[in-house]
């Protein structure tokens, strides 16, 4: 199987660590070389952060570039934006419509571009728009948005549904994994 | 058993199957979790050390006496770190020892992008570099059987791709090893008379390993028939150059990087018309061989500068670019800050508002040199603050002392403030330093440190206390605020700056991040209060933007640290009632 490219973004501290372990596991088990890239360090602390998740027969580069990503899935909607120029041709971006202001618009340098999704529609992307936000915090915390939006990716995948759970159970911690289960449905069945 | 681990959490496997048993190092980015991983085994002894400096002697001595042992730090620790290590070159060890660096190309989270490649040819240390997460592990375990085989410290160099990024690793079983301890000046005390026979011993030493350099195997050959040109390449560039080119070109790829070898370069050129060598920084196997007199295409297409990926590989082959999508509108930029309610944000306010020249250090404060609150003047490396501003002051006289300080982190400080404050108090400057005590190392992600009281484990450790430390060097006047009380701060700030003597004020408050400290209730604006002045948005706390014509506050970001109440004129921040 050529090598698949997925891409996880977002902003410093929305969960994109969990995301990437869930699906790094899952991808192990089922038999894939696998390499999950991420920067650590400054992207903590509220910034833009990425992370790549590359899985087939042999992965050698760690990381995705232009036009690579069969999937990104963005937890805020102007990361979707940001990351868009490395999806491929027939490459999808599953977005978060949650809006989080970036400094330059906090303090009124920038304005926060309102139709990105629009434009990235028109230029003929898959975009895949769902309210991962109010969906987790349905599921019990809106901490979950992380699940959901995994949820929404394993639509597009042929892997069980039920190694998708497995994956869960084994990546959280034991009191909270009855509410990403209900995220991660929320998001596949939305 | 099979595993998807980083790069660090392989080297950390590998070094406690190699029988390490020790383990001292201070954090730095992208270094840190080889040592936080390390800790996890609980049969093996691992600790944060106040430097590099002090983790490499440690672990020299830790080997000395007889055991496996390793120090781990980012590109810049290593300078801090070169005293030791280039006599430990001649002294060689007497069980295994292990130095892993990590550069980081591109500087994700570094001051600057130096090639430590630099520092195993000086030293005449070997260094071995890997690949992927596999190669991490697996070169963790030999390097401690080359250090032992050849007599010498061994480098294991990495850079962010490799340290940071997962791949399957097979994990295997921990092999013990003990080594007698015996007295042996000739070899360990590196006086004159003694160095002056150990460095002929280096020198063949540098033969015998590039003659494993040549046959080992860790440095291999993988032939394509009818490959148009071949390619030399080592670490995270390996994997680009197969990802562009696959199994299509000729490819020598080194696992270790010094010293390099002669007679496997030469006959590879043998098997090829042209030779490219993808290396990112500086051009050492390329210069190399050039200096064995075979011709190579380095940096005529390669950057010096940052990091390689697939993409920028296929761009110096002329390889067509892949399609993408390009949009018309500007993505505004998402830089790390600051956290909502982070105590380093009140002292920067202050000093912002009273317009003070700011000698800045290396932690999370470094983004207090952002806008809004652009507060730093400058940032060189760890400790440089309390140096430099002593010779600000000597050079600007009075005047600008009174309106000078530098800030340093409470792990900083103890790594290497401490000196430049003892310096300040000998040699006599007016000089003040704020110590930004946030009770942890903050930016490298919360390790433990001399003042926290805690070990790497979480252990009850001794606690170093800042106030009596400063005080014992010579400091008279020591002062502590709190960073949440902007008139206290400002205050104390103007007392110390006018004084005729030497000052330390101590910032403290523990980061919010930590765990025990418990965020209260989140604030919100009173909109028929708020005048829409923005002198809140002076302050650049991610929780407080500006919509419809008055302030609003994040409440899932804000933690109710009210430093904001404090800025508003018309008490438009109330405390929501629950």
């Amino acid at each position: 199987m050529d090598t698949k490219n997925i891409m996880i973004v977002g902003v410093g501290g929305q969960g994109s660590l969990l995301a990437s372990k869930l699906l790094g596991k899952l991808l192990v088990d089922e038999g894939y070389d696998v390499k999950v890239s991420e920067v650590h360090g400054m992207s903590q602390r509220g910034g833009s952060v990425v992370t790549y998740v590359r899985f087939g027969d042999k992965v050698y580069s760690p990381v995705i570039e232009d036009g690579e990503a069969d999937f990104i899935v963005s937890f805020e909607k102007i990361e979707a934006a940001r990351y868009v120029k490395q999806l491929s041709k027939d490459g999808t971006v599953i977005v978060n419509t949650q809006e989080i202001d970036p400094m330059p618009v906090i303090i009124g340098a920038a304005e926060y571009p309102k139709d990105v999704l629009t434009e990235m529609k028109d230029k003929g992307v898959n975009v895949d728009a769902i309210d991962a936000l109010s969906l987790a915090t349905q599921a019990g915390s809106a901490k979950a948005s992380n699940i959901v939006l995994m949820g929404r990716l394993a639509k597009y995948f042929d892997i069980p549904y039920e190694k998708w759970i497995n994956a869960i159970e084994n990546s959280v911690k034991p009191q909270f994994i009855e509410m990403n289960k209900k995220a991660f449905e929320l998001g596949y069945y939305c | 058993m099979k595993k998807l681990l980083i790069g660090n959490a392989a080297i950390a496997r590998g070094l406690y199957e190699g029988g390490c048993s020790l383990i001292s190092s201070y954090p730095g980015t992208p270094s840190t979790e080889i040592t936080e991983e390390f800790a996890k085994f609980s049969d093996t002894y691992c600790e944060w050390a106040p430097n590099e400096k002090v983790a490499m002697e440690t672990a020299f001595g830790a080997a000395l006496q007889g055991k496996r042992s390793a120090c781990c730090m980012k590109h810049v620790g290593l300078n801090v770190a070169a005293d030791p290590l280039f006599t430990m070159s001649y002294t060689g060890v007497n069980a295994g020892l292990v130095i892993c660096v990590a550069d980081d190309p591109g500087m994700h989270s570094s001051q600057n992008e130096q090639d430590s490649r630099h520092y195993a040819i000086a030293s005449k240390i070997p260094m071995l570099e890997p690949s992927d997460s596999e190669e991490c592990l697996e070169f963790a375990k030999l390097a401690f059987e080359i250090s032992e085989n050849f007599d010498t410290p061994v480098f294991i160099k990495t850079c962010t791709r490799v340290a940071h990024s997962q791949s399957i690793v097979e994990i295997g079983e921990r092999t013990e090893v003990t080594k007698e301890y015996a007295k042996n000046g000739a070899k360990y005390i590196m006086m004159p008379g003694n160095a002056i026979k150990r460095h002929p011993f280096v020198e063949e030493r540098t033969k015998a390993l590039t003659e494993y350099a040549d046959t080992s195997g860790i440095n291999r050959i993988e032939k394509a028939d009818n490959a148009e040109f071949g390619i030399i390449t080592s670490s995270t560039s390996y994997q680009y150059v197969k990802e562009v080119f696959g199994d299509s070109v000729s490819v020598l790829k080194l696992g270790m990087v010094n010293p390099l070898p002669i007679n496997l370069i030469k006959d590879f050129a043998k098997l090829v018309n042209k030779i490219y060598v993808v290396e990112e920084l500086d051009p050492i196997i390329e210069n190399h061989c050039k200096s064995i007199g075979v011709d190579v295409i380095g940096r005529e297409v390669f950057s010096i500068l940052g990091e390689f990926s697939q993409k920028s590989i296929a761009k110096a082959f002329n390889i067509q670019d892949k399609y993408s999508v390009d949009l018309d509108t500007q993505i505004p930029v998402r830089p790390p800050m600051m956290c909502a309610g982070c105590p380093h944000r009140g002292m920067y306010y202050v000093l912002a508002r009273n317009k003070v020249t700011v000698l800045g250090d290396i932690g999370c404060y470094t983004l207090g040199a952002q806008p809004p609150l652009c507060a730093l003047d400058s940032t060189l490396c760890m400790g440089a603050s309390v140096s430099s501003i002593h010779g600000f002051n000597k050079a600007g006289g009075t005047e600008t002392e009174q309106k000078t300080v530098c800030v340093i982190g409470d792990s900083t400080f103890m790594h290497s403030g401490v000196t430049g404050l003892i310096n300040i108090a000998y040699n006599m400057s007016n000089s003040t330093v704020i110590i930004l005590d946030n009770s942890i190392t903050g930016m490298t992600g919360h390790q433990q440190n001399p003042t926290t009281g805690y070990s790497i484990k979480g252990d009850p450790a001794g606690k170093i206390n800042l106030e009596d430390l400063c005080h014992s060097v010579g400091i008279n006047s020591v002062r502590v605020v709190d960073p949440y009380n902007l008139d206290e701060c400002e205050k104390v700030l103007k007392e110390e700056l006018n004084k005729n003597e030497p000052s330390v004020i101590i910032s403290r408050r523990p980061c919010v991040l930590l765990k025990y400290v418990k965020p209260k209730t989140p604030l919100k604006v009173n909109t028929d209060k708020c005048k829409g002045c923005k002198k809140c948005m002076k302050f650049g706390c991610p929780a407080i933007s500006f919509k419809d014509g008055h302030a609003k506050v994040d409440t899932t970001l804000c933690i109710g640290c009210e430093v904001c109440k404090q800025l508003c004129a018309f008490d438009a921040f109330e405390s929501e009632v629950k």
